[in-house]
């Protein structure tokens, strides 16, 4: 290897954020908190079920069933994960369209983790001046047992988000016991592992680097902008004015005198720029590694206070309002995002709350086909699978519709009484006594009657019978 | 390949070496992740080599220190790491191993009638055969039982040579059969042979014969000239003790009659049978199998579609 003096690639600059007081700031320690409530507090809620854990959210992989409170869902609703997937995209378009980066600044993970980290960072290290000292000073006591205090804390916060990731797949409190006896299955323990790995050089290596280089999303937000989409903006008009922002020394004290001599609001304090996560000047205008956290809005507003002056030299504002305009919110855009996010999730919702409390497969057994038997009728078997996704044992009769004559043998099996939750598969055999003349296929069609209850309908399957 | 890149100064950088007068070689360094990465790789080789099965010494390796342990025959039995004992264990201690062993249980102390008139069991029954079936069975006797004409008799539909009850047909796998029927060619002149073939087809009932062939036929088949009867009951419909099929349907298992175009290559294709006996065996699986298999075998083949 050579040394480094050549670079092909541009080594990362240490950014290290001043942190800030203000409306946004609060509103984002507030999410944070409830997204850390829900996070973390979730796999420990208890649930009361009649059948199935006592886990308010468990995603049974081995059982192929996923508790959400009172639903329960089935491989077969994946649709449902497709449903809300789709109804996620649209309501980030929605968002995205009007308000911008709103996801990326309040709620995206990678900015709730890397906000905590920073916290840890501040506490243990220290303001920004501090943590800009210590990177470089030389290593001795001080630096080891400060730097090594914030990693250790960055890995524990990562490692209580891998193992808490886990406790959403088995019952919490079972799991957590057998992780730390070195009985939990190998996935928990690789699952933990890879998160906690992700979670520390995410949250705290990379940070920004995955904003900016890593996420796709950055790079396609210019597509859903529009002219009235409400960005995080520097009001370039107040803050130059015709000669350029200035310091706030010398004669340029008072708004008044700054205007007099041409001087816009900006002090150029450099405020905004120390407090951003990801070390860009939002007065050089919309860049795509802003993530809209509005940090800088809390920067200038407390700046503008001091100052005396009205806030808002930074804001959510539109390019339709900067250059004079008036933010238009309802447009066609917006109003068909908005429609569609209705009915999709309208769908969503009716089809949730019409789950069907019994389903049925019916399979033809194709080894072998057909079967003459001693009477000379033919003979075709199906397999029926039925699932009971009620929370009760259901009674279920099998019976035939198809052309006159053709009977139904389940064998033995007379009473067939399905426990909560449970299916079975059913080996139903259709004899058939074919008229001269007529070739098949003939269509039938299977009923699985529930006994003694109105609530769950009755199930029609339809099915061929083959004859040679 | 891109130009290469030129730093600040407008020049390539070189690793310094010169051949020829002015042959350089441009350096390039690897991205700094990338040669961590390289870097984690060899570290994990090493870290695997001890714990792995690894290098070849001759006509042996280093087994490395990880172990598999498993049951041989109700013995502990520990190994290098490999996959194979990993399965075996797998096969032993699982989950899904300890919940199918249980089931297992259930079905070795249930009676016949239980397992098939409980929908859970017949279906673990059905699923585990599968397994027992493919290995065992199905070479003959093809996925489902379906057979094949002139080899293997088809079970999956009613009519049973050695009787189709369960325990029947438990008796059948454990003990195995030995079917056989002797040849006619010595016994019967042409003409005997046609008139008995006849007889078969009428009662089978197929049209076409000449009626007074048909009757000389029957004699020859309820009396002491050909004695068919003695296997196939009087009339043709068959006798399990002997394993003798039931003739009067259309059934066919040694030739295919039903699939003939003409009575006459119908005629000739029992006359063929009649002349040249019939011999065929099925081995016995109670050795082979434990009782628990054999068990979900007959209930399995009872289930298949006409278990009396």
């Amino acid at each position: 290897m050579n040394d480094a003096s050549e670079q092909y690639y541009q080594a990362r600059i240490p950014i290290y954020p001043r942190s800030v007081r203000g409306r946004f700031r609060s509103l984002k320690w507030g999410i944070l908190a409830l997204a850390y409530g829900v996070y973390f507090a979730l796999p420990w809620l208890r649930w009361n079920r009649e059948y199935g854990p006592e886990q308010a959210v468990m995603f049974d992989i081995p059982g192929r069933r996923f508790y959400l409170f009172d639903l329960v869902v089935y491989p077969q609703d994946i649709f449902w994960l497709a449903g809300f997937l789709m109804i996620a995209a649209v309501l980030l378009f929605l968002v995205t369209g009007v308000a911008g980066r709103v996801f990326c600044g309040y709620f995206c993970f990678q900015t709730l983790w890397t906000d905590v980290y920073m916290f840890i960072e501040r506490v243990i290290q220290g303001e920004r001046p501090a943590r800009m000292r210590l990177d470089k000073q030389p290593w001795g006591v001080s630096k080891v047992l400060k730097k090594g205090a914030t990693h250790a804390s960055w890995l524990l916060v990562a490692f209580a988000t891998g193992l808490t990731f886990t406790l959403y797949w088995a019952d919490a409190g079972e799991l957590v016991v057998q992780f730390f006896t070195g009985e939990a299955p190998f996935p928990a323990y690789a699952t933990t592992l890879f998160l906690t790995t992700t979670t520390y050089m995410m949250a705290g290596l990379a940070r920004e680097q995955v904003c900016t280089y890593m996420c796709p999303y950055a790079r396609f937000q210019a597509v859903m902008f529009d002219r009235d989409t409400l960005i995080v903006s520097y009001d370039e008009r107040r803050g130059e004015g015709t000669t350029g922002r200035a310091k706030a020394g010398g004669g340029l004290r008072t708004r008044e005198a700054r205007q007099a001599a041409g001087a816009g609001d900006c002090i150029d304090c450099g405020y905004c720029v120390q407090v951003c996560p990801t070390g860009i000047d939002i007065r050089d205008g919309l860049q795509y590694q802003c993530i809209h956290c509005a940090l800088c809005i809390d920067a200038c507003d407390n700046i503008m206070d001091r100052m005396g002056w009205p806030r808002g030299l930074i804001r959510y504002t539109s390019e339709r309002a900067l250059e004079g305009g008036k933010t238009r919110y309802l447009k066609s855009k917006t109003l068909g995002y908005s429609a569609a996010l209705l009915i999709m999730t309208g769908l969503l919702i009716w089809s949730i709350a019409t789950q069907a409390p019994l389903d049925a497969t019916v399979m033809q057994v194709r080894q072998p086909l057909h079967v003459q038997l001693s009477d000379g009728s033919i003979q075709n078997s199906y397999e029926i699978r039925v699932n009971n996704k009620t929370q009760r044992p259901v009674e279920l009769k099998v019976a035939l519709d198809g052309p006159p004559d053709m009977t139904l043998d389940l064998g033995r099996v007379e009473r067939i009484r399905l426990q909560p939750e449970h299916g079975t598969t059913l080996l139903a055999r259709v004899r058939y006594q074919v008229p001269a003349g007529q070739s098949g296929p003939f269509d039938l069609t299977f009923r699985i009657v529930p006994q003694d209850t109105d609530e769950i309908p009755t199930l029609e399957m339809p099915a061929h019978f083959y004859v040679p | 390949m891109s130009k290469p890149s030129e730093n600040k100064q407008g020049a390539v950088q070189t690793t310094g070496h010169a051949w020829d007068g002015d042959l350089q070689e441009y350096n390039n360094p690897l991205p700094r992740w990338w040669l961590w990465g390289f870097y984690a790789t060899v570290v994990f080789a090493v870290v695997y080599w001890f714990l792995y099965p690894a290098w070849p010494i001759g006509g042996t390796f280093t087994k490395g220190f990880a172990t598999v342990t498993y049951e041989v025959n109700g013995e502990e039995r520990t190994t290098h790491w490999n996959t194979r004992a990993l399965l075996m264990r797998d096969m032993q201690t699982s989950p899904a191993a300890v919940r199918q062993r249980e089931f297992l249980e259930v079905i070795a102390e249930a009676t016949y009638d239980d397992i098939l008139r409980d929908p859970d069991k017949i279906s673990f029954v059905r699923s585990y055969a599968h397994g027992v079936f493919g290995d065992f069975c199905a070479t003959c006797h093809q996925a489902g039982g379906a057979g094949i004409i002139g080899l293997y008799p088809t079970l999956a539909d009613d009519d049973w040579l050695w009787g189709g009850t369960v325990e029947r047909i438990e008796e059948s796998i454990r003990e195995g059969r030995l079917g056989y029927m002797p040849p006619f060619r010595e016994t019967f002149d042409a003409e005997q042979l046609r008139a008995v073939s006849a007889y078969v087809l009428d009662i089978a009932g197929y049209d076409g014969g000449d009626e007074d062939e048909i009757r000389r036929g029957e004699a020859i088949f309820n009396g002491t000239d050909g004695g068919c009867f003695q296997c196939h009951d009087t009339g043709g419909t068959g006798r399990i003790s002997q394993g003798a099929p039931n003739l009067t349907n259309n059934i066919w298992q040694i030739v295919d009659v039903a699939g003939a175009a003409s009575y006459e290559a119908r005629l000739a294709l029992v006359q063929s049978v009649v002349r040249n006996g019939v011999q065929r065996e099925m081995p016995a699986f109670g050795e082979r199998l434990s009782p628990t298999e054999i068990k979900v075998l007959a209930a399995y083949v009872h289930q298949l579609g006409g278990g009396q």
